[in-house]
């Protein structure tokens, strides 16, 4: 099939063309404004027979996709950093009132002190708020992502909102070739909106988001739990039929890179899983069984997949573009969590790197799991999380 | 009373609701949904009237209601109308039902974007001058010298305009209506039902609780306000300013009773001193020069 050559932010934008989007509000952020300019674009030209909402705010923007959710509509959203924190209330309330909302965050560090450039900061203190999260390694990766992200969020065993997490510049300003699938094989795979999701009826009032009290609110937050649950196996299902219309090779939940055979797998998210495979070739050529796992669902975490490889394996080596202060980066404490209940446990090093766009480079990573074969070679003790790259000593 | 004969009998609110004893505001909501109807989708920021509701899994309203949260009444419900435009549903009223809080300080960013962008809505704020819902603390829109839990001493700030802020705003209709005085209440909705865009509705309403004043004193309460000034009744249609019914009654200085009245009325303004008096009588006369002014320039 043929590829266009386009940025992470076009290959959004055009998934959100593909996917029948009928409501979008958004606004303007670094680095995510091409998103919204290719949009506003494809709706000025009627490509996409589409309502675009220029909202005052990223509150109103994700209040406007909420209002249009509940009315009963596909909506897209699309922020970074700052932005994404502003809306952080409004997450809270998308997932409360199970409205399958699907937005792009490109990644960005948050202020002060400034910056524009990229980790996982911004998403990863999103956390708790009920969505899910995907993480994008490519362009090809992003289009494909929101469109599975939304087959994922409207299935009835799911019902919650999904965010697409990619690398600000990395990839959002980055072209690389990518394949924009066919119009009627999206149609078929993502069929239009179930307006029967809408939670305003006229002629079946009800009254949406009222108050409970304490018998009641723990269930509404153990629904959440199990859509949650479920997400995972939905994902699966998604990424198999994707691939198999789509002629790609997706899993649902993490992806492999030469993991058969690894006693040391490298865990990472997002661009930084390119350069994770790169190194995990170089160590392989030293005859090292070393492979390297991507996570692609952050949430919900996929804890049974940790697990599996966790009992074959004799150490990981996390690699965290985000820090958690206080603790450590956030993926370090899931692997270690979701490993816990096993009676052998793998040795488990991390690492926090690339903080605010800093460059990690193949050796630095290939350095990374040199100190893993080391402890292990040494029966050391594993040592706490260590930082890469920091300028000169640590400071 | 054959005006009010003329509306329909069915309200699509239940006779019994979990507010207090002569509330204001419900009094204003049963109004307003007798006059809007059925079809009529209701947003409801975080607010007293989250409360008037009821607990899960009962509801007052007949009507679909939406919850939300408190900065984002006029954001949610434009996502509603773009909604309804695409699904193809017509004839339905979109209306924010929001308190002052919800309108005049925390969500007033979503209110200014959704009125600038035209948005096809009627946003209602019921203002009881006050955070209410929260047990009395001191709003933008709580008047000057009025007592609340945390203004111990009386508000020493003066209270926004907000349908003047609305009216920079070149909306189709604004109006402020008051329940004590139905048939302009009744009119001015009904315009607002008939135009398209963006109408801005402030709505006095009276809290028993917040104001101390006895609980069969709210429609007495809001003919003061009136009389005195201190609540002029006004619509601006268009961009033309025009003082409506009883207000237009009262245009010249010595027609309006002395603001003494309707302060001795509520305990909030108990601790009020003479100084303060004036300064409020000299800023309701400021403000009734201005809506005059206006009144004469634009209309």
């Amino acid at each position: 099939m043929k590829k266009t050559f386009m940025t992470g932010n076009y290959a959004a934008a055009y998934a959100v063309k593909l996917a029948d989007v009928k409501m979008v509000a958004a606004y303007p952020i670094t680095p995510q404004t091409s998103v919204i300019e290719k949009i506003s674009e494809f709706v000025a030209s009627g490509e996409m027979q589409a309502e675009y909402i220029k909202v005052e705010s990223e509150h109103s923007a994700m209040s406007c996709c909420i209002g249009a959710s509940t009315a009963g509509v596909r909506t897209f959203t699309g922020t970074s950093s700052q932005g994404l924190l502003y809306m952080h209330e409004m997450l809270h309330w998308a997932s409360g009132s199970r409205l399958p909302i699907v937005m792009v965050n490109v990644n960005r560090a948050l202020a002060p002190p400034w910056t524009i450039w990229t980790d996982q900061n911004d998403s990863i203190s999103q956390r708790d708020t009920g969505w899910m999260q995907f993480y994008c390694e490519d362009n090809q990766d992003i289009l494909d992502t929101v469109l599975q992200a939304y087959k994922i969020a409207e299935d009835q065993r799911v019902l919650l909102p999904a965010m697409v997490c990619y690398d600000g510049f990395e990839l959002s300003h980055t072209s690389m070739p990518v394949e924009v699938p066919d119009k009627r094989d999206v149609d078929s795979f993502l069929p239009p909106y179930n307006t029967a999701n809408a939670l305003i009826d006229l002629e079946h009032p009800t009254t949406v988001g009222s108050l409970v009290n304490p018998d009641l609110y723990m269930e509404f937050r153990f629904l959440i739990q199990q859509a949650m649950e479920n997400a995972k196996h939905v994902a699966e299902e998604v990424a198999e039929d994707y691939s198999w219309r789509f002629n790609r090779n997706y899993s649902g939940q993490v992806e492999c890179y030469k993991c058969k055979g690894a006693e040391v797998v490298i865990v990472s998210m997002g661009a930084l899983s390119s350069e994770v495979k790169e190194a995990v070739d170089r160590l392989r050529k030293e005859k090292l069984a070393v492979g390297a796992v991507k996570i692609k669902l952050f949430r919900p975490f996929p804890k049974e997949k940790i697990r599996e490889f966790g009992s074959r394996l004799k150490a990981f080596v996390i690699v965290d573009r985000n820090i958690s202060f206080g603790m450590e980066g956030a993926l370090f404490t899931e692997i270690k969590s979701s490993l816990f209940s096993l009676d052998e446990k793998p040795k488990v090093l991390g690492f926090v790197a690339g903080l605010g766009g800093r460059d990690i480079r193949v050796r630095d990573i290939v350095k990374m799991v040199r100190k893993a074969y080391d402890a292990l070679a040494n029966s050391k003790k594993f040592p706490d999380e260590e930082w890469i790259g920091l300028r000169g000593e640590k400071l | 009373m054959s005006w009010i004969k003329q509306l329909p009998k069915e309200v699509p609110l239940q006779s019994g609701t979990t507010s207090c004893v002569g509330c204001g505001a419900v009094l204003s909501l049963r109004l307003a949904l007798r006059i809007l109807g059925e079809r009529t989708i209701m947003v409801i920021p975080a607010s007293c009237s989250a409360i008037i509701q009821g607990g899960y899994p009962d509801t007052s309203f007949k009507i679909p209601v939406v919850n939300s949260a408190f900065a984002s009444g006029a954001a949610v419900a434009s996502g509603i109308v773009s909604a309804l435009r695409i699904r193809g549903i017509e004839n339905v009223n979109v209306v924010v039902w929001a308190g002052d809080g919800g309108t005049a300080d925390i969500g007033l960013q979503a209110l200014s974007g959704a009125a600038n962008r035209q948005e096809n809505m009627i946003y209602m704020c019921y203002d009881n001058e006050g955070y209410m819902n929260t047990g009395v603390q001191e709003s933008g829109t709580t008047p000057f010298g009025a007592w609340t839990t945390n203004s111990p001493k009386g508000k020493i700030l003066f209270k926004k305009d907000i349908p003047l802020i609305m009216m920079e705003h070149n909306v189709p209709y604004i109006a402020t209506v008051n329940v004590s005085y139905p048939q302009d209440f009744i009119a001015k909705l009904k315009k607002a039902q008939s135009c398209h865009g963006f109408k801005y509705i402030h709505v006095y309403s009276p809290c028993p609780p917040g104001w101390r004043i006895p609980a069969n004193q709210t429609t007495r309460i809001g003919r003061l306000a009136v009389e005195t000034g201190i609540w002029p009744l006004l619509e601006i249609e268009n961009g033309k300013l025009r003082l409506t019914g009883p207000s237009q009654r009262i245009l010249e200085e010595g027609k309006r009773t002395p603001i003494e009245a309707y302060l001795q009325a509520q305990e909030r303004f108990r601790k009020i001193t003479p100084e303060n008096t004036k300064s409020l009588e000299d800023l309701i006369e400021q403000s009734w020069k201005r809506y005059v002014a206006l009144q004469k320039c634009t209309g």
